[in-house]
């Protein structure tokens, strides 16, 4: 079966924010929107967002970490948002496993966003209705689209690429390769919601040196720190000394 | 799980809607991606990256992703609009006027400046893409004050490259990151070109590459560094000479890059008495003399152990040692200068200057010289060198670095970006797979050929200017100066004081106005900067003097700077300022280029230029500020606009742009591709009519792929010099050796010092000259440092912007407002703790200069001696037409008001500019502060606090409370 999901890698991970407003722009205008901004140009901004850019520091100085942590609806295979609506609007498609709302049944009670444990969920401040990333359930299988576009906005605009999409279930897909070759881990897994969506983690490329890589044959000081030779016309003891 | 859907998610959003996609070229930054523009029923739908563009191969930032909220932003100005008769200049009362009053306006004010002293009309743009058109208008008009945002933005990291390798990070060169094994950033938090270094930086990291960053901050590309090095801000020169100490005493330079191809081993006259004391000797007066390096110079050769010329068949030359010519002339090679030079830089002495330590700054030179050394690239590329020889590889040294305003904005940047541009040649970098690699038109000659006028002569009434507005000085007699050595601009770039100011010195036009001197000016003209706001320093201070008046004399009453204009697509804190505000079109509807007379967007493999097409109609009665440049150019009869009958040459700007020659006849115009009849000529060629819909055709983006061969080692290789030369992008096919030792520099240093047969600075000058003008790179503390109590005012205080908002001209936008809608000082915890300041606590931070209430962050990301923030968040109550109380003007703030933009000068009389004393590069990282708490019975808002902006006419009085944004929808 298969399990649609993003593997975000924090190893490349800049915090630019593209993965935020290409989300924001694609589904403002898309099958999820619009999407509500409370106070666009006033005071507290506040508007529906499907995915956000958290950054935290990791450690003290001088040994910081600077973590930029893109997270959006991690399409939990098994979703505690889903059970606890009352309404059945939430709910996990069988055939790619995204889960989604369907916004002519949710009520906006928000027992879902209580529900999930990641804080994945917003409530669009001018619909009252439960929002969340979609996948772009509306780009990934629009044939008017090419194939190599029919990807999530945010996945098609990463600038690092640290975004990537495909099957979990598909042993072979790029994203699960991902996961088994740079360590990728799910959010909180005693949860036991075994999010569909994984994070690479940072990792980092040292270089060894040895001392006797600073000696070499080769040095161009052999040349440089050479002495010029006087000319053999110079005058020496040679002219004096005759006996 | 629930089977049933009522909502469908697949369902068309708006059934029936007509779409359509449109290329154009983004500017929502200065990083200028190609993009596609979605429109549904004729609204922007979606804006995403253009696949087939080289620049972002598909992908797209926050800011290009926002596109849309800046198009219909309601601060967009729509109208003309003329200061209310009787309000305050700042009080942004205005009334709307028409097109046809506003350029009668300008027509009289401008053709009488003209007529009279072309000087007192001064011309600076904020964004310095468009300098072809801007630069040409000012250069017509006849007045030497012309410029764009380069002197107060990055201006040290062109110049002190330039000036020692003919190329510079920028657009003009970067990091061969597909090639490089290690990867050291100085002083950067995110660049231009944005997405393509954030694609490189992703894809070297994938590939294993090893990522050194060294800066005070950890955010953006530092936080995905493998290491991290904080230093205090102003000190990298220290830390760059320290290495280049290091690589030099063991011997882990690429002594056969520095023969061939660098001026090392070249002999410098030694002998303190002689007139040419610091040159190089030279055999004979070359048989063509032009803007190149003649290759006259000297080599002491280690076989015959005699002088011989440079680059003689089978000669190695000595790069140590001392010699005397046959004539007694005792002589060094330059590389023996250098060597002295860094002898006392040890790691041991930068430390205790940047920080880091000894230790570290060892490894880091073993880690650059060992990597350069032993991982060595060949590529299977045939070359010629320029000298003939033939070669069957293109080596590379893969360490690669990239750098910009942490360096430059600083008044130590110039050196410290020649220590920079030294290092990377001493590892054998340049033009090399791996290393740094130039993009077309560059490398040109060292220093570059176009020059200013040397004279106040050339700015005669009614006649353009003798010259250009801009240059690149290459001795003391290429200054803009009078017969007394006074500057003939109004920024006084290009005189003694800041001699090589190649990119203007806006920062300091409006204080220099407001005190008239060198003179005082009538008007000025603004484009899209915000110089009453976060582009200028001591904002509080400017903004008085915009507003300030005479007091006595014949003037009393009127305006000290009497007539500003501000050409803008938003409502600024400036355009409340001006005395006449001429809506500008956004990106998204206007034509543009991104001209190879300009700032191309060309890559490594070769020159590719862009354009921008309307792909929505005008707001209002917005206009391009192109559009009225060439109307304005037409009115006033300049003469490059108009036939000698005085009949327009040019229609509009898009007719312009095609017919434009740079001579007539010349086939060179402002853009390189599809030139000639048919569209079948590259670079040069007759004007081609279709040339717009040949651009629209294909992406709107010109590329041209040089062969292999021609790809590298540019500065030397045979193949790509004279191919340059053949497509007129130089006129001299001569190798491009790179300055080690710059006797461009030695040759100011040597007037200063009463030698040579060049003009001489004024007496009050000669000891600064003396001092900066010195052609080896060296640490000073930066000139605010030297003037400042440390005990008193211990921190550094630094600003960048995030990358959300980088380079953006619209931090009012919708959306990224809600990513970054006000700004904290963020403050080492330790220090913070000491000073008794609370995590999100309100916090003074002071300079010498004055003070800020903000609110204070902790950050373990910053060095314990640096306090920062975001740049360009704070916002004037109002402006951008967001409310008065909106987070970026209640809790946002500029740390402009804590720097100056002048210090007290070198003998204590006049001021001197707050700026790099070679380049003029305004020095915003050196002002040094102190913190302390807020008392608790303060006010909860940020200070200073600023006067409410009104409502421009024809910007949106009642912006919403509430965006649903959904595209098409509107038009239902």
């Amino acid at each position: 079966m298969t399990q649609l999901a993003l593997v975000i890698d924090l190893n490349v991970c800049v915090g630019c924010h593209a993965c935020v407003t290409s989300c924001k722009q694609w589904n403002t205008s898309g099958s999820a929107g619009p999407l509500t901004d409370l106070e666009p140009y006033g005071k507290d901004p506040n508007g529906a967002f499907f995915n956000r850019v958290q950054t935290f520091e990791v450690g003290e100085y001088p040994n910081t970490q600077t973590v930029h942590f893109p997270k959006s609806c991690l399409h939990c295979e098994d979703p505690p948002c889903v059970p606890v609506c009352p309404t059945g609007a939430s709910y996990k498609r069988v055939s790619d496993g995204i889960v989604l709302v369907d916004y002519d049944k949710c009520i906006g009670c928000k027992y879902c966003s209580w529900a999930c444990p990641y804080g994945a969920r917003e409530v669009d401040p001018g619909r009252r209705v439960m929002t969340k990333c979609t996948l772009c359930v509306d780009r990934i299988y629009d044939p008017a689209l090419a194939e190599a576009e029919r990807k999530p906005a945010c996945v098609m605009a990463c600038p690092t690429s640290a975004r990537l999409f495909g099957d979990i279930h598909d042993p072979e897909s790029e994203v699960s390769r991902a996961i088994r070759d740079s360590a990728g881990y799910a959010l909180m897994p005693e949860w036991g919601t075994h999010p569909a969506n994984h994070y690479l983690p940072r990792r980092k490329t040292p270089m060894r040196m040895h001392e006797d890589e600073l000696v070499r044959f080769d040095n161009p000081l052999k040349i440089d720190a050479a002495l010029p030779k006087p000319p053999k016309s110079d005058p020496s003891l040679d002219d004096v000394m005759s006996w | 799980m629930s089977p049933s859907v009522v909502h469908d998610p697949l369902v068309p959003p708006l059934p029936g809607a007509e779409t359509a996609i449109r290329t154009t070229t983004c500017y929502m930054c200065a990083c200028r991606c190609g993009i596609r523009v979605h429109l549904r029923d004729g609204e922007v739908r979606f804006i995403d990256g253009n696949p087939e563009h080289p620049l972002n191969k598909g992908v797209i930032c926050a800011k290009g992703s926002s596109g849309i909220m800046k198009q219909y932003s309601p601060a967009r100005l729509t109208k003309p609009l003329r200061r209310k008769p009787g309000s305050e200049r700042g009080a942004g009362e205005f009334v709307e006027i028409e097109w046809d009053e506003a350029f009668a306006l300008l027509e009289e004010r401008l053709a009488h400046i003209r007529a009279t002293d072309p000087r007192r009309f001064a011309l600076f743009t904020g964004r310095d893409q468009m300098q072809a058109l801007t630069g040409l208008f000012a250069r017509q008009f006849g007045t030497p004050n012309y410029a764009a945002h380069g002197g107060f933005c990055s201006v040290n990291m062109a110049a002190g490259m330039i000036y020692t390798l003919g190329g510079s990070f920028w657009e003009f060169g970067g990091p061969d990151l597909e090639r490089a094994k290690l990867f050291v950033m100085l002083g950067t938090a995110e660049d231009h070109h944005s997405n393509p270094l954030k694609i490189a930086i992703a894809q070297f990291k994938r590939d294993g590459g090893r990522f050194i960053s060294i800066n005070p901050i950890r955010t953006g590309y530092s936080a995905i560094a493998d290491e991290w090095l904080p230093i205090r801000p102003g000190t990298d020169g220290a830390l760059l000479l320290a290495l280049i100490h290091e690589l030099i005493a063991l011997g882990l330079y690429d002594r056969e890059f520095l023969v061939r191809y660098t001026n090392s081993g070249q002999l410098v006259n030694i002998n303190a008495a002689d007139d040419e004391f610091g040159m190089f000797v030279r055999t004979e007066v070359p048989k063509e003399e032009g803007c190149f390096d003649p290759q006259d110079k000297l080599w002491w050769d280690r076989t015959s152990n005699r002088p011989v010329v440079t680059h003689s068949e089978g000669a190695d030359p000595y790069l140590l040692g001392e010699f005397a010519l046959s004539d007694g002339t005792r002589v060094k090679p330059a590389f023996q200068l250098l060597k002295e030079r860094v002898a006392d830089y040890t790691p041991e002495w930068a430390a205790g200057i940047t920080g880091i330590a000894a230790e570290a700054i060892r490894r880091l030179a073993h880690e650059m010289g060992i990597t350069a050394r032993d991982q060595k690239i060949e590529l299977p590329i045939a070359w010629t060198d320029i000298w003939g020889n033939e070669h069957d590889t293109v080596t590379g040294n893969p360490v690669a670095f990239h750098a910009m305003r942490g360096l430059a904005a600083h008044s130590n940047g110039f050196h410290t970006i020649r220590a920079l541009a030294i290092l990377m040649t001493l590892l054998g970098t340049i033009d090399r797979p791996g290393g740094f690699r130039h993009k077309a038109p560059f490398p040109r000659p060292i220093p570059p050929c176009a020059k200013t006028p040397n004279t106040p002569l050339a700015v005669k009434p009614n006649h353009p200017l003798d010259g250009l507005a801009l240059g690149w000085p290459a001795e003391p007699d290429d200054l803009f100066v009078d017969d007394d050595g006074a500057p003939v601009r109004i920024d006084r770039a290009f005189s003694w004081e800041y001699p090589l100011a190649v990119h203007g010195m806006m920062h300091n036009v409006i204080t220099n106005a407001w005190r008239g001197d060198p003179y005082p000016i009538d008007t000025l003209l603004i484009f899209m900067a915000n110089m009453a706001w976060n582009s200028t320093m001591n904002v509080v201070e400017v903004r008085r003097m915009l507003n300030d008046r005479h007091t006595e004399g014949e003037q009393r009453g009127e305006y000290k700077i009497p007539f500003l204009v501000v050409c803008d697509a938003f409502q600024s804190e400036t355009t409340a300022f001006a005395d006449l505000v001429l809506p500008d079109t956004t990106y998204l509807e206007r034509h543009d280029v991104m001209s190879m007379l300009d700032r191309p967007i060309s890559e490594f493999e070769g020159p590719v230029d862009s354009v921008r097409i309307p792909i929505v109609p005008p707001t209002g009665q917005c206009k391009p500020f192109q559009e009225v440049l060439i109307e304005l150019a037409g009115r006033l009869r300049l003469p490059a606009f108009v036939r000698p009958d005085g009949t327009r040459r040019f229609c509009d700007y898009p007719d312009f742009v095609i017919n434009y020659e740079t001579d007539p006849g010349s086939g060179i115009g402002f853009l390189s591709g599809w030139r000639g009849k048919g569209g079948e000529k590259f670079m040069r060629g007759e004007p081609n009519p279709r040339q717009w819909e040949m651009y629209a055709r294909n992406n709107c983006v010109y590329q041209y792929k040089l062969p292999p061969s021609y790809q590298y080692m540019r500065n030397w290789n045979k193949g790509y010099l004279e191919w340059s030369q053949r497509n007129r992008i130089q006129r001299y096919a001569e190798p491009i050796l790179v300055h080690v030792y710059s006797e461009v520099l030695q040759k100011f240093r040597a007037a200063a010092q009463g030698k040579g047969s060049s003009r001489k600075p004024p007496e009050h000058l000669k000891a600064r000259l003396a001092t900066y003008f010195d052609p080896l790179p060296f640490y000073y503390e930066p000139l605010e440092v030297q003037r400042t109590d440390l005990e008193k005012y211990p921190l550094c205080a630094v600003t960048q912007r995030p990358m959300a908002m980088y380079h953006s001209w619209d931090s009012q936008n919708a959306w990224l407002r809600q990513i970054h809608a006000h700004n904290h000082l963020h403050v080492n915890p330790k220090v913070a703790r000491a000073a008794g300041i609370d995590d999100g606590g309100w916090m003074w931070v002071e300079s010498q200069w004055g003070r800020v209430r903000c609110l204070c962050r902790y950050s373990e990301a910053v060095e314990p001696g640096t306090v920062w923030t975001w740049n360009a968040i704070g916002k004037a109550p109002g402006a951008w037409r967001l409310t008065p109380d909106a987070n970026e003007a209640e809790r946002g703030f500029l740390l402009n008001p804590l720097i100056s933009e002048e210090l007290p000068g070198e003998t204590g009389d006049a001021p001197i500019s707050n700026s790099d004393p070679v380049t003029g590069q305004a020095a915003w990282y050196d002002v040094r502060v102190r913190i302390y708490p807020a008392a608790t019975d303060e006010a909860r808002v940020t200070a200073p606090q600023y006067a409410v902006v009104p409502p421009a006419p024809g910007t949106v009085v009642d912006p919403p409370r509430r965006l649903a944004f959904f595209a098409g929808r509107k038009r239902r």
